[in-house]
């Protein structure tokens, strides 16, 4: 546990060391407001709430999160570190949580920083707080299975612009399999209404939806932390038969 | 400490490493000697766990690294070929990640640091990000990296690679000065560290093990041994060889060179080489020759090296095919 929180350490130092984590927030804050005021109509809706916010985040972190987790791997490998680190007492699962944890504390200080936003939202009128307190969860746990997808291709290649298509493309598909005008298209199709029911329960959008709209689902909870851990167990994997 | 046995590895149909068997104890340095593309890294990257091992068994202190990997990892120190390193970290705070992953802390810890950075010369440098510093620079960051946590066993990919003359030098009686109570595995493409530092010697060709031995073993098969290099003032060799061909002592004397005024040999001894030197120097004197240079070479491990390795890349592909 100790080699996690040392690793956690030396990969937020890095992070905040570097300006592309600046960058990122910037243009993370500069998008979500963007889209929430422009985009998600927030004005026209003459309502204080803030499910025109929350509404964007499935599309808004598939270019973002993979744009943090892409180099996780993919620059250890380039650098030759991965050598330095997998032959230092580390086992790999330490590693793999304590780069990943890191990566989720970053992004979790992205949300924190969206604050502004709920201050105005509070100020225009009196929201209920129990959507913003599930929306911000899901969102948090939407970009923990995110980051551990990106981090499952980034442990693929030394590529970094590989790893990011790759986990945009992942990501992509588990929004669009539940996206209403997709499996829409799917029932005109004639695809057996079973199949549909499955691909929107493994769909992020359809689970996040729920969350966004203030229902509190222990199943959502479960379906996202599986998620997640899968992605983290293939990422172990893959580094542990890695052949570079 | 570190024990190998029957080692391999192949990358896909490829065998980079076929069966290649050995082991080092504490107060010994092993040179890995072999040309470049002979597995020497790749052996190295097993050892260390960072490749699985295709077959064979590799135990670091008794713990075998496939099944007790964490274990064995702390025993080990380890510089990586090229000496990678976090470049975005500062010297400072690359040492202290390394040393707290290495579970050391407080003023274990700073003692530690503090230790590395005076054997390795990185007081200057240490506010420093690691893109910043010169290679040599980043080979010492490297290698403190590696003797941090003043582990029993160092495994160092080529850690003279890029030194200037004085680094080397001083890498040299580093190296040795902790073999007293190290097990140490060193890889090298200069001879003469060879020499300088190991008490044991492996080749490897085409990851074959060629030669397991001292280094005055491997000295001892250099095609013609050792030869006595002379030059005398004569304005002819041919008399001078003929003279010393005729004495029991010498094999063979060979014309290496001819200046104004004197004349350059290669004398070789006859089976012992017991005073085959003194036995040239009466000679000469008997003959009134005088000389300018007289001394004994020893066998060339490069010319061992040479004829003991014939692979080159072309070669190496098919013959580890
Ligand atoms: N990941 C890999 N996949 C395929 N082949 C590899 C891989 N890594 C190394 N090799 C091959 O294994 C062979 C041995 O490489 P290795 O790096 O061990 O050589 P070396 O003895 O250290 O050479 P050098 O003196 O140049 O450092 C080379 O032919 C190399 O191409
Ligand atoms: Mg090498």
């Amino acid at each position: 546990m100790r080699n996690v929180l040392t690793i956690i350490r030396r990969e937020l130092g890095a992070t905040f060391t570097s300006p592309v984590a600046y960058v990122f927030l910037v243009i993370f804050l500069a998008l979500s407001g963007f889209f929430t005021f422009m985009i998600g109509g927030f004005f026209l809706r003459n309502e204080a709430d803030l499910s025109s916010f929350f509404f964007w985040f499935p599309w808004l972190f598939i270019l973002l999160v993979p744009a943090v987790g892409m180099r996780q791997w993919a620059e250890e490998r380039r650098q030759g570190t991965l050598e330095l680190l997998f032959t230092m007492p580390v086992s790999i699962p330490e590693a793999v949580l304590g780069k990943f944890l890191a990566g989720w504390i970053f992004l979790g200080i992205a949300l924190v920083l969206t604050c502004p936003i709920v201050f105005t939202v509070c100020y225009l009128g009196s929201p209920d707080p129990g959507p913003i307190a599930t929306g911000y969860t899901g969102c948090f746990l939407l970009a923990g299975a995110y980051l551990a997808i990106s981090g499952m291709t980034s442990a693929f290649t030394r590529n970094q612009i590989v790893s990011f298509i790759t986990s945009t493309v992942l990501c992509l598909l588990l929004v669009l399999i539940g996206f209403p005008p997709v499996t829409n298209l799917l029932l005109k199709w004639g695809a057996p209404a079973w199949t549909l029911d499955l691909s929107a329960d493994l769909s992020v959008f359809y689970h996040f939806t729920g969350m966004q709209r203030g229902v509190f689902d222990l199943r959502d909870i479960v379906y996202f932390l599986s998620l997640t851990a899968f992605a983290l167990f293939v990422t172990g994997s893959v580094l542990k038969n890695r052949r570079a | 400490m570190i024990e190998a046995s029957n080692v391999r590895k192949n990358f896909g149909a490829r065998t980079v490493v076929g069966g290649v068997s050995f082991s080092v104890g504490k107060g010994e340095v092993l040179g890995f000697l072999g040309p470049n593309g002979a597995g020497k890294s790749t052996t190295m990257r097993m050892i260390t766990g960072f490749l699985p091992l295709s077959a064979g068994k590799i135990t670091i202190g008794g713990y075998d690294i496939e099944e007790n990997p964490v274990e064995a990892k702390q025993l080990f120190g380890y510089l990586p070929e090229n000496a990678p390193a976090y470049q975005d970290m500062t010297v400072a705070g690359f040492l202290d990640f390394s040393a707290s992953i290495r579970r050391l802390s407080g003023k274990k810890k700073a003692d530690a640091i503090a230790r590395a950075v005076k054997l390795c010369h990185l007081e200057n440098v240490l506010q420093q990000t690691i893109d910043t510093l010169s290679k040599g620079y980043r080979h010492r960051v490297g290698f403190a990296q590696a003797i941090l946590h003043d582990p029993p066993v160092l495994i160092l990919d080529e850690p003279t690679d890029g030194l200037d003359p004085n680094q080397k030098h001083e890498m040299r009686e580093l190296i040795r000065e902790m073999s007293r109570t190290k097990a140490i595995i060193v890889s090298t493409h200069i001879l003469e560290e060879v020499e300088a530092i190991c008490t044991r010697v492996i080749i490897i060709d085409r990851g074959k093990l060629v030669f397991n031995g001292t280094p005055r073993e491997l000295q001892e098969k250099a095609p013609y041994g050792h030869r006595l290099r002379l030059t005398v003032c004569a304005s002819d060799d041919a008399p001078v060889r003929a003279m010393l061909e005729k004495l029991p002592q010498v094999r063979k004397a060979e014309l290496l060179g001819k200046q104004e005024k004197t004349v350059s040999l290669a004398v070789y001894p006859a089976g012992s080489e017991k005073d085959f030197v003194s036995a040239v120097k009466k000679a000469l004197d008997e003959h009134k020759w005088e000389f300018c240079e007289l001394y004994l070479e020893h066998g060339r491990l490069d010319e061992v090296f040479r004829s003991l390795t014939t692979s080159d890349a072309v070669e190496g592909k098919e013959g580890a095919a």
